[in-house]
């Protein structure tokens, strides 16, 4: 099965490391499309998790059958027919669900995070590691869709979790929170541009957070050099 | 054979299985789920119907009284669009009418419009727009209740009788500045910086009224008598 410090591994790289979102640059066209607000960008995100999931499995466990060179045509053709019936099976056996995801399902097809993932770790590792590895690079995928969304939608309308109602029905209106009141709203935001400009401020902070770190570390070891030397 | 010509019959071998089993899984799906698919759109149909033409109105099945209609100006359409006859106790009640506003901020905005047979508005809902979204989206009905002010509208409040005759009608100044944005003088709010927007809707459904005196006695006709 696996052990602790794979998992922690995969986790690491998923969430930070190697985030799809904000390191690896990879699945950006729904991410800057789907990210204006909150509600949005989550339910993407879950959408994505599961291809992500499903797709990692199926690919990991044809993998011994793939020759090597026609391994993208049909790690595309696995992952487009495994989106597909997704979509359908959705459709027909979680009607309300489909309609708030619905259209976030063949915008997973576009994300290259997905034949990323499934050419550079599941078609060489273990189903079980491959699925894991897709679930955790899904949820960085969607730290940064939710992040990146809340930014928007805050600096755009100065609410958040605006249509949590439309996913979860009436009741959940009351969910709404304006964090600044009598906002007039900032158009540039929520528009396409608001995307790039936030994902830009995003991917700066994990840089510049990911520098600090390093210039820590690397002072701490000539300090312990330097005591090392001394004694 | 030689090798290169084996090892690319191969590939293509595993290819085209591949391509096999995807395809037999996806049919396989398909046709399982679409009985419950389909059901549940024309559920979902029948309910954004329900939404422009309360139930009390008719007593048929109005999803089977589907039509056709050709594309015209008047209802902004560039192709043929849908449109349902609902009758009570086999009199013609109302109609709702598929109609596009085309002078949206972003294109096309299309809008399904619940008519009486006298040529009450009794809703109208959006069902697809591009609209600016958190400024000019206020036009859903899942946003806000914009969209309630064109209930119980018709195009001349004094006159109802005359949509019977309406040929020789003559649309009134009076009548035609009602169906405007309040900014242009009309009666229609619209919100500050989404103005073309509503003003696009509140024409398209006036015009969508005109089309309705316009052709009354066609659409009103029931669908045997049609002919198709």
């Amino acid at each position: 099965m696996i052990d602790k410090a794979t998992l922690a591994k995969l986790a690491e790289n998923g969430l930070w490391k190697q985030n799809p979102g904000v390191v690896q640059l990879l699945g950006l066209c729904p991410l800057l499309a789907i990210s204006n607000n909150v509600v949005n960008a989550l339910s993407l995100g879950l959408a994505t998790i599961f291809v992500m999931a499903m797709s990692s499995l199926a690919v990991s466990s044809a993998r011994n059958f793939v020759p090597h060179e026609i391994r993208i045509p049909v790690f595309i053709l696995i992952i487009a027919a495994l989106v597909t019936i997704i979509d359908l099976v959705f459709n027909a056996f979680a009607h309300p669900l489909y309609l708030v995801l619905g259209i976030f399902i063949p915008l997973i097809t576009t994300n290259c995070i997905v034949l990323a993932r499934a050419d550079a770790y599941a078609s060489k590792n273990h189903p079980l590691h491959s699925a894991i590895d897709g679930v955790l690079m899904g949820l960085g995928l969607t730290l940064v869709l939710v992040v990146l969304g809340g930014i928007r939608e805050i600096a755009g309308q100065g609410t958040l979790l605006s249509g949590i109602d439309l996913a979860l029905g009436p009741q959940a209106k009351g969910w709404i929170i304006t964090v600044l009141p009598d906002y007039k709203g900032f158009l540039l935001a929520i528009l396409p541009p608001g995307a790039f400009i936030g994902l830009g401020l995003l991917i700066a902070g994990r840089n510049w957070l990911d520098m600090r770190a390093q210039r820590r570390a690397h002072l701490q070891a000539r300090q312990a050099a330097t005591q090392a030397n001394a004694a | 054979m030689n090798p290169i010509l084996r090892n690319a019959s191969r590939t293509s071998v595993i290819l085209f299985i591949f391509a096999i089993i995807g395809t037999a899984m996806m049919a396989y799906t398909f046709r399982q789920t679409r009985p419950i698919i389909e059901k549940s759109e024309q559920a979902e149909k029948l309910a954004l119907i329900d939404q422009v033409l309360p139930k009390a109105f008719y007593d048929n099945d109005l999803l089977a009284s589907h039509r056709e209609l050709p594309a015209d100006d008047l209802l902004g359409t560039r192709k043929s669009s849908g449109m349902w006859l609902a009758t009570k106790n086999n009199t013609p009640s109302g109609i709702v009418l598929e109609a596009i506003a085309p002078e949206g901020y972003s294109g096309d905005i299309s809008l399904l419009i619940g008519i009486t047979a006298e040529g009450v508005i009794t809703g109208v809902r959006v069902t697809k727009h591009k609209e600016t979204p958190g400024l000019g989206d206020y036009i859903e009905f899942a946003k806000s209740r914009w969209v309630l002010q064109f209930n119980g509208k018709r195009l001349e409040e004094n006159e109802p009788a005359q949509a019977a005759h309406w040929g020789e009608f003559r649309r009134s100044q009076n009548d035609k500045s009602r169906w405007r944005v309040k900014k242009d003088g009309g009666e229609f709010d619209s919100r500050a910086g989404a103005t073309i927007t509503p003003r696009a809707i509140v024409k398209a459904v006036r015009q969508a009224l005109e089309y309705f005196h316009k052709h009354r006695d066609v659409l009103l006709k029931p669908i045997e008598a049609s002919p198709v």
